[in-house]
């Protein structure tokens, strides 16, 4: 082999070796940084339950949780927001919990 | 091309959102294929108008029209799902550590520097939502309003969970690995989410901690700077800005693994409404599906177009052959499969479709090399997770 055929392998290897290297990226450095939009201008039906929903379920998440769920009946609604202080904690006072599924119940779901 | 104010059908509006509408400023809705399903598309940070589940936290759906597009799913259209809305919203990767304690011989603080002098492996694999498709079970359950948009398939790039498991050093006292992220509950009562697998599942050789996804750092909302990848499982357990990786001595009984993602341990992990008193399990891998992306169901194609075109994918055996059905599900045709990424990866398929104008009645069934194949008739679970029934669509040719 000729040193001149040496010299162009040995620039193939390189760019071979290069092009890997640039082929798989490599873990990030730095801050990646986003502002989201809260709840985006979304808030509870009005009537009757809803400051009660307004002061319990907006803690932990948009009213669009509840305002996407399909006709849920009573007793289901009651079941969400017994999961909701059960499960995951929120602060509802036992006689809120009725009131607030009535309210979700006439609003959101199948009466 | 004139946009107003108003309403489109599914996939008129996907289409424009993946288009180049400026933002969300025209509040364009969607009707996603079920009762209250009407949404609205927004563009969060670092994305493209996606269709709004819930801005608190941030749920986003995919437009369906984007799966017609190409094998991967760009990362501003890729979905999101937080389950707790403490977010961060600003994640400094540099500072970023990853703990690795519990029944290991040495714990370690792993930095991204420290991943990248550990060898990178990349992965082609589908990320879908327990819940995809939630919406669309009968009769209807209570969680989040998916429709079939909660999947996306990306090219990710980072290290073996093995390989930081072995320099930890596993001690025989190993059981389950727990996986914690930065985010976390708004309340102290609400139980941090955690996931946990099996050590079997945890070594399996195309499990990554991954630092990129289709070559570019993740999204924040997608997990930057690093996010568990369990190819062939559902997204659950592909925890994001993962930031804790706990060896367990004891199978998990924290509530995301003991009481939440529980899928029914019955024929099809399917149950009657209403049944009560059959054994769970912790949901896993992914059942077999396929979808039409280009015409959706209501839609008009062109009489020239001429084609049937949509993607595949399964749990991890890989695909094995698509069908389709252009008359009811009556009789069944061969698709072509294109090429292959790999058995975790959305596998593309096409289908001739000469035929006069006129209605009719399409429908795609996939079958993977494990010998699963989707059904006509649709599994039930009060969770909504695992639909995986046939899809049909109504289709005029005109």
């Amino acid at each position: 082999m000729t040193k001149h055929s040496l010299v162009v392998l040995a620039c193939i290897a390189a760019l071979g070796a290069s092009a890997l290297a640039a082929g798989k990226p490599a873990p990030p450095k730095g801050v990646s940084s986003i502002s989201l939009p809260g709840d985006a201008g979304m808030a509870f039906k009005p009537g009757p339950g809803a400051a009660a929903a307004q002061a319990n379920c907006l803690t932990c998440h948009s009213s669009a949780y509840v305002s996407t769920q399909p006709a849920l009946t009573k007793a289901q609604w009651t079941a969400e927001v017994t999961k909701m202080k059960n499960v995951y904690g929120a602060p509802i006072a036992d006689d809120q919990v009725a009131p607030i599924a009535d309210y979700l119940t006439a609003n959101y779901g199948k009466p | 091309m004139e946009l107003g104010r108003g309403r489109f059908l599914a996939g008129a509006g996907a289409a424009l959102a993946a288009g180049a509408l400026p933002g969300a400023a025209l509040a364009q809705t969607v009707q996603l294929p079920f009762a209250n399903g009407e949404r609205t598309l927004v563009a969060f940070p670092q994305k493209r108008p996606l269709i709004l589940l819930t801005p608190r936290p941030p749920q986003l759906e995919t437009p369906f029209a984007v799966f017609d597009q190409g094998v991967y799913t760009p990362n501003d259209a890729f979905f999101v799902r937080w389950h707790l809305a403490n977010v961060p919203q600003s994640v400094d990767a540099t500072a970023h550590r990853i703990a690795v304690t519990g029944e290991v011989s040495s714990a370690l603080s792993l930095s991204m520097d420290d991943l990248a002098k550990m060898p990178a492996v990349d992965v082609t694999a589908v990320n879908q939502c327990s819940g995809n498709s939630r919406g669309l079970f009968t009769p209807r359950v209570a969680g989040g309003q998916w429709g079939h948009g909660a999947m996306g398939n990306a090219v990710w790039t980072g290290v073996r969970l093995r390989d930081i498991l072995d320099r930890a050093g596993l001690k025989p006292t190993a059981k389950q690995v727990q996986f914690d992220g930065l985010d976390g509950p708004t309340l102290p009562a609400t139980p941090d989410f955690k996931k946990s697998l099996d050590v079997s599942v945890a070594r399996m050789d195309d499990v990554i901690v991954a630092y990129a996804m289709n070559g570019e750092p993740l999204p924040v909302l997608n997990g930057y700077p690093v996010r568990l990848i369990v190819p062939g499982w559902f997204a659950t357990y592909w925890v994001k800005m993962l930031s804790s990786i706990h060896v367990l001595d004891h199978a998990d009984d924290n509530f995301w693994m003991k009481t939440a993602y529980r899928i029914p341990d019955t024929p099809g992990n399917s149950v009657a409404p209403g049944t009560t008193g059959y054994p769970t399990i912790p949901i896993n891998r992914m059942a077999v599906r396929s979808f039409v992306t280009n015409v959706a169901d209501g839609g008009t194609l062109p009489a020239g177009t001429k084609q049937l075109r949509g993607i595949a994918f399964d749990g991890g055996s890989g695909i094995k052959h698509v069908e389709v059905s252009t008359d009811g599900a009556a009789t069944w045709h061969d698709a072509v499969l294109e090429r292959d990424y790999g058995k975790y990866s959305f596998r593309r398929w096409n289908a001739r479709f000469d035929v006069p104008p006129g209605p009719y009645t399409v429908a795609v069934r996939a079958t993977a090399n494990d010998g699963a194949t989707q059904k006509a008739t649709p599994i039930w679970n009060p969770s909504g997770y695992l639909l995986n029934a046939i899809e049909s669509y109504k289709v005029t040719v005109a």
